[in-house]
């Protein structure tokens, strides 16, 4: 088993608690794992991307090569499409059709959304709308997760424990919407495949 | 055996603790901040009154690490590259000292300039200062080599250089802890009260010494454990990889192996005798390393009419950037793996100013007070602040190093570029800008200094500055700036008008000013806060 991972988004968007969810299981499951991290300047609202590989065999690099990796889950449909020449040619896109609007020259979304399409295997999700329908809004990124879950080859019960155990101190709240944010990704994903 | 999932920059850490440091020194800097903040948060650091507050510079912070080691105990440095020119005075001549109890400096290189203002490799300085260097290639050997340095320094009585890069400094793996650690060293004095003088009658032997331990250090590079000779099939090439390369040739034959010899050299001077093999033994060396090609020069030599050494020099590699499994693979001959092209919709997101930073405020004002002035009269530094140079702002005219702000900025004076503006935060001011604020006031220069307070080293992730809770002024009051030349600003949209007046004001002065725009940085304040709820809930 190997799942090699581009996570992107805007500096501050959480695409670090999605990296931590994922790697907490991976580890419970015994599996190896790197994952690169961004930090200093680009943090100041600029692009940020992360490089999270898990495999039951050695990882050697910490970064993946491009044209390899399997998924780039996205919380930003601009910043997804910016690391197309990551992706695999069977790899699957998962991403937030909702923009982050921070630069004065954004594309039209119209745009951004059809370059999305053009990838063979894509799901788009609007992760804020759904987030906002369950009344967990800053859930969304756990949404894209649970968008992502069907393509991660990871028992879906270990991702629900790693939630449980990161979001645990913050409450009990906080716990269930994330579990009801995942669910929804997850059932989400599995309907636009079908 | 604890297996703990630490970035590299966090294994360094966790392995200085088990080596039985007394004290952590540094400056921020990314990629190397999160050394020191890992020792900061641990509870078992400040059980055992582990020392880890942060130096006003690389050079005060070298220093003192330098005098800790006098006293027999263990410590450790921290600073990205560039700090490492900060500190060199001290790095130099501390090779020339020697250590007493053991020390090693840590310096992270940002080849690609992910966050810096140039890619120096900071292999060049340990070469300079003729001390063994480490350069471990993943988190597990971060940790196991800080506990091999501190031996081998005391051993020889030497500082040792570790390096390392940007992507294992920020990359998580998990890292197996020793199951022993090493205790804290007894407050013991040299046994030579003498060796950290360095007249020259002293200099002079200490350097005999230096130079007598060159073929000592050769030897451990020889035989230590981080530096491996692979045999290889297929002697048409042979591969020297040092650091985080080695990860990226293993990727590009995870499936085969390497057909090659591969030469692994994590620690130097180079291992002479391992090279010698691989040179017999191989058609042509192919040289894989992270940054400037050290080893790649070392072995072809000026005249180079040996075999083909191909590397970053021939071009095999492109002189500039990280390495990456994709460039290593070009290197190779091999197939290089792309992806769908990036489509043309795609626009750059430059890192900007969070919304609510002060730093927009003052920007606002200085620009709408020089209005008046021709363009291009504005020194800037090093911090969150030198995103004035993108628009909107536009505001600012360089950014050099550390302090250059206010330094440029009287040179330009001295030339006739009448107002000349410094704009520095107040981590960057005490960290290398007193002293060139000294400079103006000897020399009454007429310059406008803005020191942009906002309490804190925000672009590193909000260390604690020096300067914490409003010293400026009294710092630029004890240098000899005229009391009514202070004057403190508050960076908000509702004092624009005023703020800019008191520019304008400064900027028609002739002689030092000092202007103080003062509100704290907006991550720091939401930081706060969120702390504040946590404790109420609690």
């Amino acid at each position: 088993m190997k799942k090699d991972i581009i996570l992107s988004g805007v500096g501050g968007q959480g695409i670090v608690s999605i990296a931590a969810i994922i790697g907490t299981a991976a580890l419970d499951l015994g599996l190896n794992l790197k994952q690169s991290e961004v930090h200093g300047m680009s943090q100041r609202g600029g692009d940020v991307m992360s490089n999270l590989r898990i495999s039951d065999q050695e990882i050697h690099s910490d970064l993946i090569p491009e044209g390899k990796a399997d998924l780039i889950i996205s919380v930003e449909p601009l910043e997804a499409l910016r690391h197309l020449p990551m992706l695999a040619p069977d790899g699957w896109l998962i991403t937030n059709t909702n923009p982050y609007n921070n630069i004065a020259n954004y594309p039209p979304i119209e745009d951004v959304l059809a370059e999305i399409e053009k990838v063979p295997n894509h799901i788009a999700i609007d992760a804020d709308q759904i987030a906002k329908d369950i009344e967990a809004r800053r859930s969304s990124n756990v949404v894209i997760l649970g968008a992502a879950c069907p393509f991660l080859e990871l028992d879906p019960k270990t991702i629900e424990e790693a939630i449980k155990k990161l979001f645990g101190k913050k409450g009990e709240m906080t716990v269930n919407q994330n579990l009801e944010a995942l669910k929804e990704g997850r059932s989400f994903a599995e309907h636009s495949c079908e | 055996m604890q297996k703990l999932l630490l970035l590299g920059d966090e294994a360094i850490a966790q392995g200085a603790l088990d080596a039985g440091i007394s004290g952590i020194y540094a400056y921020p800097g990314t990629p190397s901040t999160e050394i020191t903040e890992y020792v900061q948060h641990s509870k078992e650091a400040k059980e055992k009154g582990i020392k880890s507050s942060w130096s006003t510079n690389e050079k005060t912070a070298m220093e003192s690490a330098l005098g800790m080691s006098y006293a027999g105990k263990r410590t450790m440095v921290c600073m990205k590259h560039v700090g490492l020119n900060v500190a060199a005075d001290a790095f130099v001549n501390s090779a020339i000292t020697g250590a007493n109890g053991g020390i090693i400096v840590v310096a992270a290189d940002d080849p690609s300039m992910h966050s810096s203002q140039n890619e120096q490799d900071s292999r060049f300085y340990g070469k300079f200062a003729q001390i063994p260097i480490l350069e471990p290639n993943n988190q597990q050997e971060a940790y196991d080599m800080v506990q091999y340095g501190f031996d081998l320094s005391e051993k020889y009585k030497i500082p040792v250089l570790m390096r390392l890069t940007t992507r294992l400094a920020h990359s998580r793996a998990g890292v197996v802890r020793m199951a022993t650690q090493h205790p804290q060293n007894e407050l013991k004095l040299p046994d030579n009260l003498k060796q950290f003088i360095l007249l020259p009658s002293i200099a002079r032997k200490s350097y005999k010494a230096l130079l007598a331990n060159q073929v000592n250090f050769e030897e451990e590079s020889n035989i230590s454990t981080f530096n491996k000779y692979y045999e290889g099939k297929d002697k048409s090439l042979g591969i020297i990889s040092s650091g985080i390369a080695f990860n990226y040739l293993h990727e590009n034959y995870q499936e085969t192996g390497v057909p090659y010899p591969v030469l692994k050299i994590n620690q130097y001077p180079i291992p002479r005798k391992y090279v010698e093999k691989l040179y017999a033994e191989c058609d042509e060396i192919l040289v894989l390393e992270e940054g400037y090609p050290i080893i790649e020069e070392s072995i072809r030599g000026y005249m180079n009419n040996g075999k083909k050494i191909r590397g970053r020099m021939d071009g095999s590699i492109e002189f500039d950037g990280e390495l990456n499994p994709n460039k290593v693979a070009g290197a190779l001959g091999l197939p290089v793996s792309q992806g769908r092209a990036k489509p043309e919709v795609v626009v750059g997101r430059p890192p900007v100013l969070c919304s609510g930073c002060p730093h927009i405020d003052s920007y606002k004002a200085l620009n709408q007070a020089l209005e008046e002035y021709a363009k291009g009269r504005v020194f800037s530094d090093i911090g969150c602040y030198t995103l004035g140079a993108l628009a909107p702002f536009d505001a600012i005219n360089s950014c050099v190093d550390m302090g250059a702000s206010i330094t440029m900025a009287k040179g330009a004076a001295d030339a006739g570029l009448i107002p000349a503006v410094a704009v520095i935060g107040d981590g960057t001011f005490t960290h290398s800008g007193i002293t060139g604020l000294i400079d103006c006031i000897v020399d009454k220069s007429n310059v406008v200094i803005i020191i942009l307070d906002n309490d804190t080293t925000a672009m590193t992730g909000g260390q604690r500055s020096a300067s914490e809770g409003g010293k400026l002024e009294d710092i630029c009051r004890g240098v000899g700036v005229a009391e009514e030349h202070i004057r403190i600003l508050r960076p908000l949209p509702k004092f624009h008008d005023e703020n800019f007046r008191v520019m304008k004001e400064e900027l028609e002065y002739e002689g030092v000013s000092v202007i103080i725009p003062r509100r704290e940085c907006v991550v720091t304040v939401n930081q706060r806060m969120r702390d504040k709820f946590k404790e109420k809930k609690k």
